[in-house]
């Protein structure tokens, strides 16, 4: 575990909150529970909840372990914005890049029983919108869910 | 937050009362673990008792996939009891659910392993 830089509030504008974040787990664990916390605001239902929350930290995830490899010189930013008509949270790392394109299919049968692979699938299964974004170096993801369309506890 | 093992013997199969996260970083390496150390001990039939686990993650579930292959790699047998519904959904989405033997009662779990 690591210690010592805290994270950084960078910015907060227009109801958007970014942080700028160590590569650590600590990292993926606070932009996780911010997630829950905007979904719970926007009145989503406890499984919506879970879904974007394990979405977000799924990119989290992957921005520190595949993006940054726990690169101690390198940060993952994180922005969280609730525009009225969706939550949208974007995630980005310093790493090498990812390309969407090359991930093996983890329903595939020849690849069902890897032990990893499966982040990305999960965040498109829980979001309504996925995008990726190449930064040079580094990768941004885009997760949308939209308001109108998430189960709304009654 | 992190994921606690109590580890039972009942009847020759090795019952893991699993409780808390499956997640990288917590709960995964535990499990991999508590796994490796029963097979090093020779107790091949194990039972994971996920009824108190609440989360799990794409690190958890591949976690969860890893054990099963080790442990039918060395000609054991391991299976699931009692899943929450979180869980089971996770499995269903990821087309796991049909690989894993998966129980919801203890005494028909215990009595499905095959003894040598």
């Amino acid at each position: 575990m690591q210690h010592g830089e805290e994270h950084q509030l960078t910015g907060s504008q227009a109801g958007r909150i970014t942080y700028t974040l160590e590569s650590s787990l600590d990292s993926v664990n606070r932009v996780e529970q911010t997630a829950e916390q905007m979904a719970k605001k926007a009145g989503m239902d406890e499984d919506e909840v879970f879904r974007i929350a394990m979405a977000v930290r799924e990119a989290a995830v992957n921005a520190v372990l595949h993006g940054n490899s726990y690169d101690p010189e390198k940060r993952i930013t994180a922005s969280f914005e609730n525009t009225g008509e969706a939550l949208v949270i974007r995630i980005a790392d310093q790493g090498k890049g990812l390309d969407p394109e090359t991930l093996p299919d983890p329903l595939a049968p020849e690849n069902l029983l890897r032990g990893s692979g499966r982040g990305i699938f999960l965040i498109r299964s829980f979001m309504d919108e996925v995008h990726f974004k190449q930064l040079h170096p580094g990768t941004e993801l885009t997760l949308i869910k939209h308001l109108g369309t998430a189960q709304t506890g009654s | 937050m992190s994921m606690k093992v109590n580890t039972r013997q009942v009847d020759g199969v090795t019952i893991l009362d699993l409780s808390g996260r499956i997640t990288l970083g917590e709960g995964s390496v535990q499990l991999r673990d508590a796994v490796r150390d029963l097979l090093a001990k020779g107790s091949k039939l194990i039972l994971l008792n996920l009824g108190d686990v609440n989360y799990i993650d794409s690190s958890g579930i591949g976690e969860l996939v890893s054990a099963y292959t080790t442990v039918r790699n060395q000609g054991g047998e391991l299976k699931l009891l009692n899943l929450t519904k979180k869980v089971h959904d996770l499995l269903q989405i990821t087309k796991l659910y049909t690989v894993f033997d998966v129980k919801d009662d203890e005494a028909s779990a215990i009595a499905s392993f095959n003894r040598a």
